[in-house]
């Protein structure tokens, strides 16, 4: 059976590149006690796909992973009714030997550490493609860490900069160089007053203010301070033409006449699409998890 | 959500900005207006390597699992975040806090090998927490330092407040329960370690002070604290099995050296080898209860989710229960999907039997340690291992599939001659030979085998019979080295055997450090000044600048490491006590000179003192 398996990542976290993003859900879908299906051969791998590599420094709530499970099985819970353990599960955890979708999302979110939430669990039709595969396009939002973009008349100034013909970038890689035209594949740029959202995506120089007050309990001013214009867009993320918004932001920022640091500003992988359309159609963009038969939600 | 000590300008621009964040799962965060005591566990050396310790994780689960206690870490920031720390002046922080460790109260340093001296001062330095013990202020943290270099710490006793002698399990509660009660009292930090230095096992080096004869050796100790002990005795748990045990250690998200859930299944050693320090300081030997050990695999499994699990030991093989314990293991880790990696196994037939259980059979190596060539030199040393066992194990383990085999052995043990090295190039010879008499052609996996033989250089350390022994100079080292390299190119099957050595200018400054006494200090800090850390990685080691700062500081490297020392030469760890007595130390030199061997402690006492804990082996 294929599970699709929706999480965020921010905070501290956002410094874990993705190969150690892949191996530390290779250990939690352990501790878990998830029934996870290995490879054949002498040195068996979890059989596991996800969606697009996230760059180190970048956020997210719209990160997927595929895994393939025998079972619905807790393999701990026979386990749990012979030791007092101290895994953290719950009572009624102890009597479910079979998960439900949102059991395994509970058991998950035991097994993560403050930065990584999963936000959904569901099943796949075997027929889907796998989450890599089936990535088309992403969505970002880009906002600075602190004030706003030195960019005069910002919205105005996405509008123009998108209303270009073409928008030619340098793509320098090691071995080659190579020209692109970003305007192909961004399907949607634009500007937004947005409030952060205090669980996922306030950006950590906040904290110290709000170091007392609880997540869920953000006073007013705060909330005011939370409100900056953000870069929205929705670029393609397939694998052949993979954009990253860096790259938008580079150019806009060459358009605008202004240097601005990587550092400044913080990069938001809002969520992650496939595409339903067919081929010559146009572009319908879903998430990745209505892909899901069960979400359990 | 944390506030993290670094900004993301900084973290985005240095090397694996996961070592620096904390944050991993099982490390422990506490709240800190619920605690009394902040201890900073520091392991001199980068991440990667200080998180593979089980020591740190032992101690870090204890102090923990103590409601009034938070244990935290810290590593040595990689060279590129050292030189942003410095330019941007960021005292150095715990992992956990993300808090400059100079607000600690305790900051403890294990010591795990000499070559990690500078980066002590390193540590400090980026704390801001001044280098001299003697300077510290009262608001300063206590520095402490233990493991195996503490039993010689006179080299570093300058940069330490205090060294706990043995192992940690025992005295750390009476001694935070003493720095509570001084603080209580309104006592000073004198106060502190006056009382400190009471506590079993705590040793306070500015209590006392080395005098020196003419020719630089230790006239006497004095004491400058009339109630500091005269001897310090290690600490040992005396129950390995009823003692705390990490059961939950903290998961690295990046990749470290050991990556895997560790189960120490005895401490100590019975075999006696005469250069092995942990032979010695470890004794004696203490078994784990198996059926514990079971239940440790299966609870550590799954509240790391590790996929690999790995038996530590001295001498995995002289565990009485090994057989019962691996077949646990093979049973229940199978089903999980987990690896087992074997610790180095003595190799015979039910060793190879569950090796081939657990690898595959045509990517792994064997390892043979007969660390010396001839028969004659490995009675020298005590090491039991006999040309005979060693070409039988090679030949099961041909016939078993393997192809690979890997040879360790050292070069300038005491007596050694020609005939000794010459023995490394025909051990490594009849190996292969062994692999083509055993092995018919038409079932030789790619035709032949790989013997890869590997040479260190002897250093004698502290608490051996060899710790009289003069150490080679580097030129006689590498003629040594030349010479075997030459031995294994005579050989009829030289083309099946690949030849690596050591270095020789780290090992001649280990020499130093292991048997340094205090005036080494001052070589330490100053080699550190003019920019010398990470000494154990070779890219970062300057041997130039080592040996222009023991010039400049009037310092003669020979004294160390290649003088002949007197049977009765009074040595600077001497006022430390190992559990193994002085008086057996030099029976075993002298027996050493006669090649005598000495059989192991299961098989006959040899009175070596550590009888007196009344423990382990000794009680069996």
């Amino acid at each position: 059976m294929k599970i699709r398996i929706k999480f965020a990542k921010y905070g501290t976290m956002k410094f874990i590149g993705h190969l150690d993003m892949m191996r530390f859900f290779q250990k939690a879908i352990r501790r878990a006690g998830i029934d996870i299906k290995y490879s054949e051969g002498f040195s068996p791998h979890q059989i596991m796909s996800f969606a697009a590599p996230l760059g180190v420094g970048l956020e997210s709530t719209g990160e997927y992973l595929d895994i393939e499970v025998n079972s619905m099985k807790n393999l701990y819970a026979e386990d749990l009714l012979r030791v007092n353990d101290d895994l953290h599960l719950d009572s009624q955890d102890k009597r479910q030997k079979i998960m439900t979708v949102g059991e395994m999302k509970d058991g998950l979110n035991r097994a993560m550490v403050e930065g990584v939430e999963v936000i959904s669990v569901g099943v796949l039709p075997d027929t889907v493609k796998n989450a890599m595969a089936s990535v088309a396009a992403a969505s970002y939002r880009l906002h600075c860490k602190e004030g706003a973009f030195g960019i005069a008349d910002l919205e105005q100034t996405v509008r123009d900069f998108y209303a270009q013909e073409t928008i030619p970038y340098t793509k320098e890689t090691k071995k080659s160089v190579i020209e692109l035209d970003l305007k192909q594949g961004i399907y949607e740029i634009t500007t937004e007053k947005i409030e952060v959202n205090p669980k996922f995506l306030k950006p950590i120089e906040y904290v110290e203010c709000a170091e007392e007050t609880e997540l869920t309990d953000i006073p007013e001013q705060l909330e005011d301070k939370a409100m900056t214009t953000a870069i929205r867009m929705i670029v393609n993320a397939s694998s052949s033409g993979n954009i990253k918004p860096s790259m938008v932001f580079e150019k806009l920022c060459e358009f605008a006449c202004v240097e601005i640091p990587a550092s400044a500003y913080q990069v938001t992988r809002l969520e992650t699409y496939t595409d339903l359309a067919k081929e010559g159609e146009t572009h319908q963009f879903v998430p990745l998890a209505a892909c899901c038969l069960d979400t359990g939600n | 959500m944390r506030k993290l000590a670094l900004s993301d300008e900084i973290l985005m621009q240095v090397e694996k900005p996961a070592r620096y964040i904390g944050n991993e799962v099982n490390s422990v965060v506490k709240d800190k207006k619920e605690i009394a005591v902040r201890f900073v566990m520091c392991f001199p050396d980068v991440y990667e390597i200080g998180m593979s310790h089980l020591g740190i994780q032992v101690l870090y689960s204890m102090f923990n699992a103590w409601d009034d206690v938070w244990c935290e870490r810290v590593y040595s920031p990689w060279t590129d975040l050292d030189a942003l720390m410095r330019k941007h002046n960021i005292p150095l922080f715990g992992l956990e806090s993300q808090e400059p460790v100079k607000n600690a109260d305790f900051l403890g340093i294990t010591l795990q090998y000499e070559m990690c001296y500078t980066n002590i001062l390193q540590i400090l330095d980026l704390a801001q927490i001044p280098l001299l013990a003697k300077d510290r202020g009262e608001d300063m943290p206590i520095v402490i330092g233990g493991g195996p270099c503490s039993y010689n710490p006179e080299p570093i006793a300058d940069f330490f407040d205090l060294f706990y002698i043995g192992e940690g399990e025992t005295q750390y509660r009476p001694l935070l329960d003493w720095y509570l009660e001084n603080k209580k009292q309104g006592g000073s930090r004198l106060d502190f370690l006056k009382g400190a230095a009471k506590i079993p096992g705590i040793y306070v080096p500015q209590f006392y002070e080395e005098v020196y004869n003419e020719d630089g050796t230790i006239k006497e100790r004095k004491k400058l604290y009339e109630e500091a002990p005269d001897k310090i005795l290690k600490e040992i748990v005396t129950d390995v099995t009823d003692c705390i045990y990490p059961l939950k250690p903290v998961v690295p998200f990046i990749k470290v050296t050991q990556d895997r859930v560790v189960l120490e299944i005895q401490r100590g050693c019975i075999r006696g080898c005469r250069f092995c320090q942990a032979g010695q300081i470890y004794r004696p030997v203490r078994e784990r209860d198996v059926d514990k050990l079971k239940e440790y695999a299966v609870e550590m499994l799954k509240n790391t989710g590790h996929e690999e699990i790995s038996l530590s030991s001295l001498s995995s093989s002289d565990y009485s229960k090994l057989n019962e314990l691996l077949d646990f293991l093979i049973e229940d880790c199978d089903q999980k999907h987990i690896n087992i990696s074997l610790p180095s196994l003595r190799i015979d037939a039910f060793s190879l039997d569950v090796m081939s259980k657990v690898q595959d059979v045509k990517k792994s190596s064997l390892t043979f340690a007969p660390e010396a060539g001839s028969q004659r030199l490995r009675d020298v040393i005590n090491k039991g291992l006999t040309e005979e066992v060693i070409l039988k194990g090679a030949a099961l383990a041909f016939e078993g599939g393997w192809t690979r085999v890997k040879l360790y052995f050292m070069l300038g043990l005491p007596t050694e001659t020609e005939e000794d090295i010459k023995g490394i190039g025909d051990l490594s010879n009849k190996i292969a030979a062994t692999f083509f008499d055993t092995v018919p052609k038409d079932k030789r996996v790619n035709g032949k085998v790989q013997i890869v033989t590997s040479t260190s250089f002897f250093i004698p350390k502290p608490f051996t019979p060899f710790q009289w022994a003069p150490m080679c100079t580097k030129e006689q080292f590498l003629d040594k080295a030349y010479q075997t390299k030459k031995g294994i190119m005579e050989q009829l099957n030289q083309k099946s055997i690949k030849y690596n050595w050591h270095e020789a200018d780290v090992s001649v400054l280990e020499g130093v450090f292991a048997r340094g006494d205090r005036k080494v200090a001052r070589a330490i800090l100053e080699a550190y000044k003019r920019g010398c850390m990470f000494d154990s990685w070779s890219e970062y080691f300057h041997n130039d600048v080592w040996l222009s700062s023991f010039e400049d500081c009037r310092l003669d490297i020979g004294f160390y490491t290649t003088r002949e020392r007197a049977d009765d030469e009074i040595f600077p760890w001497d006022f430390l006590d190992c559990g193994v007595t002085r008086e057996f130390l030099l029976r075993e030199w002298k027996k050493a000179q006669e090649e005598t061997v000495s059989p192991n402690c299961r098989s006959q006492c040899q009175g070596c003192g550590a009888g007196r804990f009344g423990v382990g082996v000794c009680r069996e």
